[in-house]
């Protein structure tokens, strides 16, 4: 998708009306264009080309996917962290955010929390894809069974099947639960059978003081349980990595250094679809420059903290004088995947220091362009743990080098249409802006003048 | 004894808000307040004559009882087959705790999911009777249900406090 041209917000100087906020929504919600299908079939053909090489993998075996020993985990692994951490975003802005009362964050919500909800519906996918018999999957769960088989718990693996379901569940109650009565303004405006479906899927929403008050409760409650729930995902993801010994892996920093940069990734990907959104949809009015300069100001800071963590991994690796940790570092840096290393640092630690420049915060194909190479960035820094990491551990014997097929690689390209086909399937039946919180931070309408 | 509704539509919170309190002052407390949004100010003085919602209860109930489960899971599960692994005892908490926090937040968010439908009544299969298409734009209703003779005396009351519409 290329950069929307550097378009000037709309001046609004009068702020919108909250029927304006309901027009301007529900306008978004119906039969797209021809530009939209074009769109469409591009992102399903790059996802039936992705499913069909999942089929030649099951077909063929593992093999197909180019992991062979020592990196036994590759690019499926890289992928499917790359995937959670995008989805954090959503959930942030939506628990933490909404807790800290944090008023920018009305408008780009909504739109985050699909993206969560998909991310992580992407990053599922993963292990399944990743497990050569993905059909025993469901031995991961603990079921009764005849042989008093039951999960290891004191796996990792494990804890992360519990994590990323629970993390999953909840984002899309939190979803669907700020969506009902978004949903029933949608019922309003519509007639025939549209006007049906909606009537069902709002539960018959209707905006009472007795729906409101229960509602509101269990939000902020939903949010507080929320909040850890982030913090966590993540960092039981990194336990996947840090409860082993591989050098480079075995380390107590891991899991901050992955939650922060799992929120450096997710605003990246919250504005490379947000960006588009505004300007096809004309939100201006509503995502304004201070959102974006919100947005640019979160992603400087999460790349400080990130290149922070970066430092901290090399020093301890010197300090520590472990020969292993020291080799490790080292071979990252200079050996076969260097340009990988090196383009995580540009992209990760470099490029966002651009945000220190108030213009570029608010300069729409600076954002964009940043945003592209942060996930480029983040995902090659998964990537850097990953693959250099299992290739050069303890024993010169056992070191090797990966070279991804046109499988993985086919595999890999059609999780983002996956995504991106539930993202552009969304937009057009759902409400992307959240219609009750951008009024609520509107003026309230007063008759006799505001307070 | 038969109850007639009589429904006020307002334009801003403020004369919402009046009304409300007009109507209680005269002792009419079986009101209904629709907003578009959640408002502060309504909230509050809806809230006031209220128990505090019973969400919460919901939400701890549902809590602990992941607490409980993860726990129980873990540990019992373990002891169905006491096997060595990684070097940790059949039972050990750290790596259970894990289990039984992601338990925790599942169950005790799921619970508060249900407290909405519980509580709120939904899914509301047929629109109640004064509800309005325009209480999900930019209208505030307030449904007063009152005894047949005072349907007049409400009536005025809720044009008063400056409805746009009133009718029953």
């Amino acid at each position: 998708m290329s950069a929307p041209p550097a378009q000037s917000a709309i001046a609004t100087t009068a702020s919108p009306t909250w029927a304006d906020v309901n027009r301007d929504v529900i306008r978004t919600v119906g039969m797209p264009g021809d530009k939209y299908f074009a769109w469409m079939c591009l992102v399903a053909l790059t996802l039936a080309c992705g499913a069909a090489a999942w089929a030649w993998q099951i077909w063929v075996g593992i093999g197909a996917a180019g992991k062979r020993t020592p990196q036994m985990w590759a690019m499926y692994i890289t992928t499917f962290v790359f995937w959670i951490g995008i989805g954090h975003a959503g959930t942030l802005i939506s628990a933490i955010l909404y807790l800290f009362r944090a008023k920018w964050r009305t408008s780009i919500y909504r739109g985050a929390e699909a993206m969560t909800v998909f991310a992580v519906m992407t990053a599922g996918l993963f292990p399944l894809i990743h497990a050569g018999r993905m059909w025993f999957a469901y031995w991961l769960l603990p079921y009764p069974n005849q042989r008093y088989l039951w999960p290891n718990f004191k796996s990792p693996l494990v804890w992360d099947v519990f994590a990323i379901s629970t993390y999953l569940t909840i984002s899309v109650v939190f979803f669907i639960v700020g969506l009902v009565p978004d949903i029933a303004a949608l019922r309003d405006s519509a007639t025939g059978i549209k006007r049906k479906i909606y009537a069902v899927m709002s539960l018959g929403w209707e905006g009472s003081d007795q729906q409101w008050r229960h509602y509101r409760r269990a939000y902020g409650l939903l949010a507080s349980l929320a909040t850890p729930l982030v913090l966590s995902v993540h960092s039981v993801v990194s336990f996947d990595f840090a409860m082993a010994l591989v050098p480079g892996w075995h380390s107590t920093l891991f899991a901050p250094f992955f939650v922060d940069g799992a929120i450096f990734s997710g605003f990246a990907m919250v504005l490379i679809l947000m960006l588009p959104m505004r300007y096809l949809f004309d939100w201006y009015a509503y995502i304004a420059d201070k959102h974006l300069d919100a947005m640019a100001k979160l992603i400087l800071v999460t790349s400080l903290v990130l290149s922070y963590f970066y430092s901290c991994e090399v020093f301890t690796a010197w300090y520590s004088g472990d020969h292993f940790e020291r080799a490790s570092v080292f071979a990252k840096a200079t050996k076969e995947y260097a340009w990988a290393y090196w383009l995580m640092y540009s992209c990760n630690s470099v490029t966002p220091l651009v945000f220190f420049w108030r213009k570029a915060r608010t300069h729409v194909p600076t954002l964009y362009i940043v945003s592209i190479l942060v996930l480029i960035g983040m995902w090659f820094e998964r990537f850097n743990i990953i693959v250099p990491g299992l290739g050069h551990d303890f024993y010169p014997y056992t070191w090797g080098t990966y070279y991804p097929t046109v499988t993985d690689t086919t595999i890999i390209v059609g999780s983002f249409a996956w995504f991106f086909i539930l993202f552009l399937g969304f937009i057009r039946v759902m409400p992307s802006l959240s219609i009750v919180e951008v009024k609520e931070v509107l003026p309230h309408p007063l008759k006799h003048g505001h307070h | 004894m038969t109850t007639t509704s009589v429904l006020g539509v307002f334009a801003h919170v403020d004369t919402t808000l009046q009304a409300i309190r007009d109507l209680r002052a005269k002792g009419f407390s079986d009101l209904t307040v629709y907003t578009p949004i959640p408002v502060e100010e309504i909230e509050h003085e809806v809230e006031k004559v209220r128990p505090l919602s019973k969400v919460r209860l919901f939400t701890l109930v549902g809590a602990l009882t992941g607490t409980a489960t993860g726990f129980f899971l873990t540990i019992w599960s373990s002891l169905k087959w006491e096997l060595v692994t990684g070097g940790k005892a059949p039972v050990s908490i750290p790596p259970f705790v894990i289990i039984a926090f992601e338990l925790t937040i599942l169950l005790g968010g799921l619970a508060s999911a249900l407290a909405i439908l519980v509580l709120g009544q939904l899914p509301r299969l047929k629109p109640s009777p004064t509800y309005d298409p325009r209480f999900t734009l930019d209208r505030f209703g307030v449904a007063v249900a009152c005894a047949p003779d005072k349907v007049e005396s409400v009536q005025s009351l809720l044009s008063t406090a400056g409805a746009e519409e009133v009718r029953r």
